[in-house]
């Protein structure tokens, strides 16, 4: 379980987070929805530690990671995958090792387990042919399933994914929300993934939450959210401003 | 006038902390150098892109350095018939100064920018972010291999661009001036001493320090983009540079005290 408590975060003079509370249940698969700079990506790195707060704590399986030096992270981070926005492979490595590499670095399995277990995270990617091509080589949509393999493939308790539908086509992008959901089941992971993509929201989702304004500002089921009668959450969900949304509304009525 | 003094505070006190997070960050490699587990695969890996592929530029630099110096000293020592001067003072110049110097700069130009332009780009293709979340310390997996690898390299890259300078100084005076073998070549055994070889040795060690550190540490803080990226590297490049010609005066005066001429 993850919980978050009054986090505040400041970039120079811009306050990005504002004392968000929120809590993550184990094996749920949680969205955290908001406009683009709201801090979404900003909180998901609060969560591994790759970021410290200003004030407030994450406290990780009963761990408050914020009194934990760089090197003392080290155990928790382990618990965590994470998928980068922009996929983060290492250019100089193929997809084979980059997706090897958490277990090398664990250096607990011999070569011949690594090998079978990234064949395996490979297979579920459907990236086995492209094993041997460098990150340069290979589609958007590719990068982002290697990526996710090597999130997946050291067996973490929590995956993180930071915007992993955006600057896909709608095709591939249902692909990864397909993946994220056999990632789930395969591996019985907790998920967190920020998006503005209301439809993988929809898709992967056991709850969402809406940050806005530096703090979360509606929680609720896909089915909730969908309901949802709060302004703010209306306009960011319908992709309209108020206007345009009352002269929708108004047009049913008529009808 | 206020504006401006504010400026300079500004300006002195973003250097200050500049060097500070330098000191710290040479802290942490040397920390991390003797207390994790050596990365063989990549130390060597980084040597032989440091050492092995500078060679070509170090080699040239050295031996047409010699050339030029036994020629130009050579035209001014023929003047007042010290001819045969010329072969320890292309030695000692080679050994005690130009060698470790010119080769520090080569490779601060070839190495330091690969170092800070491939860290930079990590760190805004958030490669470096992906390390840490793996629980692997960018400054174990890549500042400490490049680190060793220059403190290896950058020596033996010196010794060779004094080799061939002095070679190509001495094919040069002896065949192209026509100064006489044995003279030249007695007096330069006479006239250059082992402690001239190991002061440009030693000082080889200290430019290795400073381009690796300022190398990594520009990368490791690239602002975004490419634009980040390449003021990085720029930097890297003129501030290890300047940093190599700054120490080289301080440590010649300190290592003249130890070593006299």
């Amino acid at each position: 379980m993850i919980q978050i408590e009054g986090l505040w975060k400041s970039f120079d003079d811009v306050e990005v987070l504002r004392g968000v509370d929120f809590e993550i249940r184990d094996r749920e698969t949680v969205v955290i929805i908001g406009r683009s700079g709201c801090g979404k990506s900003v909180l998901l790195k609060h969560l591994c530690g790759l970021l410290r707060p200003d004030a407030g704590r994450v406290v990780v399986d009963g761990q408050d990671i914020e009194v934990l030096s760089e090197r003392e992270l080290t155990p928790i981070r382990k618990k965590f995958g994470v998928l980068f926005q922009g996929a983060a492979l290492f250019d100089s490595m193929t997809v084979f090792d980059n997706v090897a590499f958490p277990l090398r670095e664990e250096r607990k399995l011999g070569e011949d387990e690594i090998i079978q277990r990234v064949e395996a995270a490979l297979a579920i990617v459907d990236l086995l042919n492209a094993k041997n091509k460098k990150p340069a080589e290979l589609s958007g949509g590719m990068r982002k399933r290697a990526a996710l393999a090597r999130a997946c493939v050291p067996q973490p308790k929590y995956i993180l994914y930071d915007e992993p539908t955006t600057g896909l086509d709608p095709i591939l992008a249902d692909d990864i929300n397909d993946l994220v959901l056999r990632m789930r089941d395969h591996y019985r992971v907790t998920s967190i993934a920020v998006t503005h993509d209301m439809v993988s929201a929809y898709k992967i989702a056991d709850r969402i939450a809406m940050l806005h304004e530096g703090r979360i500002h509606a929680v609720g089921t896909p089915t909730e959210i969908q309901a949802t009668t709060d302004p703010i959450v209306r306009r960011f969900i319908t992709g309209m401003g108020e206007t345009q949304e009352e002269v929708r509304r108004g047009a049913e009525t008529v009808r | 006038m206020t504006d401006a003094l504010s400026r300079f505070q500004a300006f002195v006190s973003g250097q200050l902390a500049q060097l500070g997070a330098m000191m710290l960050l040479l802290g942490d490699i040397f920390k991390t150098t003797f207390t994790r587990r050596p990365r063989w695969h990549e130390t060597v890996e980084q040597t032989f892109k440091i050492g092995w592929q500078s060679q070509a530029v170090v080699v040239i630099t050295g031996a047409f350095t010699g050339m030029v110096f036994a020629v130009q000293t050579y035209l001014q020592f023929h003047k007042v018939k010290m001819d045969t001067a010329v072969g320890p003072v292309v030695s000692v110049a080679m050994t005690r100064e130009l060698a470790p110097v010119l080769t520090a700069l080569m490779v601060a130009g070839r190495v330091g920018a690969a170092i800070a332009a491939e860290l930079g780009t990590m760190r805004v293709t958030e490669q470096l972010d992906a390390l840490r979340s793996m629980g692997t310390a960018p400054v174990d997996y890549l500042a400490v291999p490049r680190f060793v690898a220059l403190l290896v390299a950058l020596p033996l890259l010196t010794a060779e661009a004094m080799f061939f300078g002095i070679y190509s100084g001495y094919v040069v005076g002896v065949h192209m001036c026509g100064i006489d073998e044995a003279y030249f070549l007695t007096n330069m055994y006479k006239f250059t001493a082992a402690k001239d070889v190991m002061s440009g040795l030693i000082k080889s060690v200290f430019f290795a320090v400073f381009i690796g550190l300022i190398s990594c540490y520009k990368g490791f803080n690239a602002d975004e983009g490419a634009e980040g990226v390449g003021r990085a590297t720029t930097e890297a490049v003129v501030v290890s540079s300047l940093t190599v010609l700054i120490a080289n005066f301080f440590i010649a005066v300190i290592f003249n005290k130890i070593f006299p001429v």
